[in-house]
């Protein structure tokens, strides 16, 4: 188990004050213009060597998603953009930093816009966070008020705020293109690449887009060093800290930071008080938000909680978002549900996923009932084969995927309902 | 209602103006020049908040906020983009409501992690004490449901949206506690319904041994 000194978020239940009086006290702020006086190229190689991979899901190493960015700034300013439109089924960590340890987030936003040589962030918090929201826009005026954002902030000799753009409750706006159309007032469709945004992104200006728990967590990796993160962890492609969001049946469910590559038992039992009714009495687990393909309970009885251990089980770390189900759980309509959001949040842009996850919603529906054929599975699979890789951004694949988990490991479940309906017609 | 027939509706008012124009300045101050159009979603937050806190409107009995076509038509004279931009965003973000809404909007969850954990109780608790159905309002004007999904507080679930505030830990009893509550206006305290701080194990704190006990919940 993480010890406790290794532990970056000392407040993340919100137990002091999130605004400057906590934070000074917990070491926020602590040598600002001593790293920044290190330099642009000491930050890039510390972030490269603490193996930090992207906490939003899709896992890209940060430090070189960073150094992607134009050498020299022109006549276009470049942009560091925060996504905080945390809406992935299972994941509720953001939520916590946002209102929590708002100036981990605003420390290290400073530190990787001087690194990327911006001037200026964009944090795109969803918009059902308002009091998440509300306690950010408090911390960001007590840090201009502070000196601490502004002309030569912290002072360090580098001029740089932040402003805090409210979503309006689409999930789609989590995708990075889609997040920055957003963000200049149009509709949340995402934009075909390239041109990737470290090229033309926000205002077709060179922008980089982070995921909250990435940013926030800078600062203690440059303080501590990148060789402190990375050797936490589970191997060199799995390192440091993660904040691990547990839901479902589970008898006490949290938000907890444990390092990359826990064991998912131990998580489960350490942490969330075990599954209800022991861990006998588990079904199976969505192991990093709900695109990540479910898992029975033989994987789950041995997989280790990092990008790679999970993606060798065929699904994914995802968010770290861990949706638990025990052996009460009527596991086809828990995926039908999953099914419903897609079609819910599609944004209509591309046919596959448009059409398409309104046809699954559909189709997983009558096999919640059982009214359907055993060939409607394979047809339903071969359908979300069609909408996988065939669409401008990852919501149709995370659409197909769940479908595609419950298929592989619960297809005898499936299978049985449709005998049992058939039974009860006859 | 689908959201793009609000636009023409009889219920629609005719003008619309915003009550504080500094704000609106500083909202367009947060964007570069020339990018008035990233002005649009929060001037709709912002015309969203100001109908709510006119009271209800005409003779529609429902107090909440609202954005009329008026407010858009208006938004994009500000922002000098036509009036069709405006309307393609607000019909696209669920958070815009374009037709009246009661005074307490309540969003229920029903994704999977909260349906795991009950949330079908807290829709029964809803629609049995308020006697309508998801998207519908109280003939009274003070309650609508609306069952959305994922509100991102799954390690509290199950949990409602009511106007601002999330209500977590949920369970029928605390729902209709809530509710009845709110029909005599007086505003519950948001949060973890079942006692536990944000999202820490109700059990305790099973990390941070040192900061737990300064904080007095070891």
């Amino acid at each position: 188990m993480l010890k406790d000194q290794d532990r970056i978020y000392t407040n993340i239940y919100g137990w002091e004050s999130p605004f400057l009086d906590g934070a000074t006290k917990r070491g926020d702020w602590d040598g600002a213009k001593d790293i920044i006086a290190k330099g642009r190229d000491w930050i890039i190689d510390e972030m490269k060597a603490s193996g930090l991979r992207g906490r939003g899901g899709a896992g890209f190493p940060t430090g070189l998603k960073w150094s992607f960015m134009p050498k020299e700034v022109t006549n276009r300013p470049h942009y560091l953009v925060i996504n905080a439109d945390e809406s992935e089924p299972g994941t509720c960590k953001d939520r916590e930093i946002l209102r929590n340890e708002p100036y981990k987030l605003i420390e290290g936003a400073l530190y990787a816009a001087f690194a990327m040589q911006a001037h200026h962030c964009y944090i795109y918090v969803r918009g059902e966070f308002i009091s998440e929201a509300s306690n950010l826009v408090k911390a960001i005026y007590e840090a201009r008020d502070k000196g601490l954002l502004g002309k030569n902030a912290a002072g360090t000799g580098w001029d740089f705020d932040i402003t805090l753009h409210r979503g309006a409750g689409a999930y789609i706006c989590g995708e990075e293109t889609a997040l920055l159309e957003s963000l200049e007032g149009k509709k949340g469709q995402p934009r075909n690449k390239p041109p990737f945004p470290a090229m033309a992104g926000l205002y077709a200006c060179p922008t980089t887009i982070n995921n909250v728990e990435t940013i926030a967590s800078v600062p203690e990796i440059l303080k501590r060093g990148g060789a402190w993160f990375a050797s936490h962890g589970k191997d060199e492609k799995n390192t440091g800290t993660k904040l691990f969001c547990i839901s479902g049946h589970v008898n006490s469910p949290c938000v907890v930071e444990e390092e990359m590559g826990i064991p998912m038992k131990e998580l489960i039992d350490k942490h969330a008080g075990g599954v209800r009714g022991g861990w006998d009495n588990l079904k199976a687990v969505i192991p990093g938000g709900s695109s990540c393909p479910i898992l029975p309970k033989d994987v789950c009885d041995t997989v280790l909680m990092d990008f790679d251990s999970l993606r060798e089980v065929q699904s994914g770390l995802g968010t770290a978002g861990l949706i638990v189900m025990d052996k009460s759980t009527d596991v086809v309509y828990a995926i039908a549900r999953l099914s419903h959001f897609y079609m819910h949040e599609s944004c209509g842009q591309c046919t596959p996923c448009r059409e398409g996850t309104g046809w699954m919603w559909r189709m997983m529906s009558r096999l919640v009932k059982g009214d359907a054929e055993i060939a409607d599975i394979d047809t339903l699979l071969e359908v979300t084969k069609e909408i996988e890789g065939h669409t401008i951004c990852a919501h149709g694949d995370a659409s197909a995927w769940p479908i595609q988990g419950l298929m592989r490991h619960f297809r005898q479940d499936v299978e049985d309902r449709i005998m049992q309906y058939k039974k009860t017609a006859a | 209602m689908k959201k793009s027939d609000a636009l023409g509706a009889p219920f629609q008012p005719k003008e619309f103006d915003f009550a504080d124009m500094a704000l609106v300045e500083e909202i367009f101050s947060r964007y570069p020049k020339g990018r008035e159009h990233s002005g649009i979603m929060p001037l709709l937050d912002l015309a969203q908040r100001q109908v709510a806190t006119t009271g209800p409107y005409g003779d529609l009995p429902m107090g909440g906020g609202w954005i009329p076509q008026a407010a858009m038509d208006k938004i994009a004279e500000l922002c000098g983009v036509a009036p069709m931009k405006v309307y393609e965003v607000s019909t696209f973000y669920s958070m815009y409501n374009l037709e009246p809404v009661g005074k307490y909007l309540i969003q229920l969850c029903t994704t999977t992690p909260c349906w795991l954990c009950g949330s079908a109780d807290v829709v029964t608790a809803c629609t049995d004490t308020l006697g309508v159905g998801m998207g519908q309002t109280t003939p009274d004007g003070y309650f609508t449901l609306m069952e959305v999904e994922c509100l991102g507080a799954c390690s509290n679930a199950p949990m409602v949206q009511i106007n601002d505030d999330y209500f977590e830990d949920l369970t029928a009893e605390s729902m209709i506690a809530i509710l009845e509550s709110l029909k005599k206006d007086v505003m519950p305290a948001s949060g973890p319904q079942n006692g536990r701080k944000g999202s820490m194990a109700l059990t305790g704190p099973t990390s941070l041994a040192e900061q737990a006990k300064k904080a007095g919940v070891a």
